[in-house]
């Protein structure tokens, strides 16, 4: 029988007993929807985790110099954390062999932050601001721009002017319903000029990006935030992955010789890249995947089951109906074909009910609390396919005992 | 012998009972070109739960293209196992059974399924329609499974319909058809892939003998136009609307002849 007739015959019979079809694939239907639910929450959350944190947190095809690294969501030993305090720091001198060492196309800024207290003379409460000194190339590299106003000239960054760009936030507490460009924000008894405001920088987990004063690196902003000639890191920026990885290594070299280490000792610092920063998000996402796998795959092995059974119920019923087919000249085959594709049209129907209500179902997850959901297409083909492959498997036996039913007992059945 | 002398232009394609024995007897041999159903020493047994069933023990038929002929006998007599056979439905455990020059009795199930298919035509007393398909779709089933594109199988299922005069009752499904309807829609179905025979198992046994006269006038005309019919039955009055009458009794053939004699034995009106 063609296949094409094989699906409408099937279909034509799920619709005939609707409320029946509906218990039998209930089960394949919940297991798939928890499925695309969980698949779609845990991409949500890995692709908020990569645009939203890490990307807000590194740029693209860079790394950092940094002494100890600054995004640590691992499991911290006692031993590890020794080595991380007896690193040595990076110091501003480091920064020119450094930078000596770079191929020409690439960008670097040496970047320091320090939560500091910042006030304004338009509201009378002081607050903190996470304070940034960097130098010249850094709003290229973080592709930074202003909403209103503008950011530092090359004089300015030169010559360490008293000035800064503003995040968000900080516009909105301290320059309430005023302009914040040409005003004054006075951080540990000195006065910056507000030269420009930052577009939004958004938030991660309710954490705002957008509460940062940044000012030249050469500014006096710069002795509380880098104090004692220490810099927090050096910011770097290729043109591509490839460049990455070989600058990397340029940078590694310098500073292992700049810190005497020998061939068998470790590096004392820290090249972080965006990828170290997502290695830790990805051990989590691998732990709820498998979560997100098993705990449906409980749901489809009920699912398929309760369509065995009712398969069966299904070829006791129509004996008959195979005696018929047979006695017409159906083979073996034909039989089995039509009951398998009967019970895999059953379980894609649940499965396709099951993508539809596992959206819904992290649409609405998303709606009420701040986890994302993604629409993935792949867990959409997977559900589906899934749901054909659970109808086959749970298919079989019916199917088979069908197709080998004796066509005279079968045309005499009731 | 009178046997051997045409009566009747009716039973006219019947072979004489010399000629059916040479063809029987010749164990092995492919029987020639018109004869469509050849048994030799047919022997089909039942385990029924340890005591040994035997349904035939022996049975030799030879059937020519385009007779028509009615399979008789009481309960038991085996004619219900031989329509089996004959419809490729069942297997003797020994003889041979050759079909339109192919001999069928040690084919496997899926080869018997292909021959059931192109070869016969069933029309049973039940009807077995599919109840919730429309008539159309009923007819057009073995045509499905003989892999013929859905247009011409409509086309041809049409057609069959139409030849039992049900033209107008295509969308209709079984239940909303008459008794006589019925069995004129499974007589289309039993027609429309062109069939070597035409195998009916008590079609007139669900019907009223009205409706019973009108589906033997369907088969007569039938007969007429060249379709091997063969039916099985148990009421002498239907049987002796063939041509030619086989009574089985124990398993074995117990008498074979022409309308004109079984007529005039049982003293039916001729």
């Amino acid at each position: 029988m063609p296949f094409v007739e094989a699906i409408r015959l099937a279909l034509k019979t799920i619709w005939v007993q609707k409320l029946k079809s509906f218990f039998t694939l209930l089960g394949v239907m919940i297991g798939v929807t928890f499925l695309i639910a969980v698949v779609s929450i845990v991409g949500g959350m890995s692709r908020y985790m990569t645009d939203q944190v890490v990307g807000k947190i590194m740029a693209v095809n860079s790394f950092e110099l940094r002494h100890r690294p600054n995004i640590n969501l691992g499991e911290m030993t006692e031993e590890r954390w020794r080595e991380l305090r007896r690193r040595p720091r990076i110091k501003e001198s480091d920064i020119q062999p450094v930078v000596d060492a770079l191929p020409p196309d690439v960008k670097w800024a040496a970047v320091g932050n320090d939560n500091l207290s910042a006030q304004s003379k338009y509201v009378a409460k002081p607050r903190q601001v996470l304070a940034f000194t960097v130098t010249n190339d850094y709003f290229d590299v973080k592709k930074m721009a202003p909403v209103n106003g503008r950011l530092f000239s090359p004089q300015e960054f030169e010559r360490g002017m008293p000035v800064i760009v503003i995040g968000q936030d900080v516009a909105n507490y301290f320059f309430p319903a005023l302009d914040p460009v040409g005003r004054e924000l006075v951080v540990r008894g000195i006065p910056y000029t507000v030269v420009g405001v930052m577009e939004k920088q958004g938030s991660a987990f309710g954490i705002s990006f957008d509460k940062f004063i940044v000012a030249p690196h050469k500014s006096a902003l710069n002795r509380y935030v880098n104090a004692h000639g220490v810099i927090d890191a050096v910011m770097i920026q290729t043109a591509s992955r490839e460049g990455m990885l070989s600058t990397m290594e340029t940078v590694r070299q310098v500073m292992r010789a700049r810190h005497h280490l020998r061939p068998s000792q470790k590096d004392d610092f820290e090249l972080e890249t965006s990828d170290s920063a997502l290695e830790f998000w990805n051990k989590i996402k691998s732990y709820l995947v498998f979560a997100g796998v098993a705990l449906p795959a409980i749901g489809l092995v009920v699912g398929a089951i309760v369509i065995m059974n009712i398969m069966l119920v299904a070829v006791a019923e129509r004996t008959r109906e195979i005696g018929i087919r047979k006695s017409l000249g159906a083979r073996r085959r034909d039989i089995m074909s039509q009951f398998l594709v009967e019970s895999a049209t059953l379980s894609t129907v649940g499965a396709a009910l099951g993508v539809a209500t596992g959206f819904a179902f992290a649409k609405l997850i998303a709606a009420l609390t701040p986890l994302p959901a993604a629409v993935e297409l792949w867990s959409v083909l997977v559900g589906i396919g899934i749901g054909a492959g659970v109808g086959i498997v749970a298919g079989v036996y019916p199917a088979s005992r069908a197709s080998r039913l004796d066509p005279i007992t079968a045309l005499r059945a009731e | 012998m009178s046997q051997d002398i045409v009566h009747d232009p009716l039973e006219a394609p019947l072979g004489s009972t010399a000629e059916r024995q040479a063809v029987v007897s010749a164990a092995g041999a492919t029987p020639g070109q018109d004869w469509v159903i050849v048994t030799r020493g047919i022997k089909r047994e039942y385990d029924m739960g340890g005591e040994v069933v035997r349904a035939l023990r022996g049975v030799d038929v030879a059937i020519r293209r385009n007779e028509y002929v009615a399979i008789m006998g009481p309960s038991g007599s085996g004619k219900s196992t031989l329509m089996n056979v004959i419809g490729c439905l069942d297997t003797p455990n020994a003889g041979e059974y050759w079909l339109n020059g192919t001999q069928v009795s040690k084919m496997s199930d899926d080869a018997l399924a292909r021959v059931r298919n192109k070869e016969i035509g069933f029309v049973f007393q039940t009807f077995n329609l599919l109840p919730r398909a429309s008539a159309l779709h009923n007819v057009e089933l073995p045509l499905v499974y003989a892999g013929v594109p859905g247009d011409e199988r409509r086309r041809r299922a049409r057609e069959a319909l139409e030849r039992v005069q049900l033209g107008g009752r295509v969308d209709h499904r079984p239940n909303e058809l008459s008794g006589g309807q019925r069995q004129r829609v499974a007589i289309a179905r039993a027609l429309v892939n062109n069939p070597s025979i035409l195998l009916a198992d008590e079609p007139t046994g669900n019907l009223d003998s009205a409706t019973s006269e009108e589906i033997m006038r369907v088969f007569e005309s039938l007969a007429d136009q060249g379709q091997t019919v063969i039916m099985v039955t148990h009421e002498p009055d239907i049987a002796s609307h063939a041509r030619r009458i086989i009574v089985l009794r124990d398993g074995m053939v117990h008498s074979d002849e022409r309308r004109s004699s079984f007529v005039e034995k049982l003293g039916l009106p001729a």
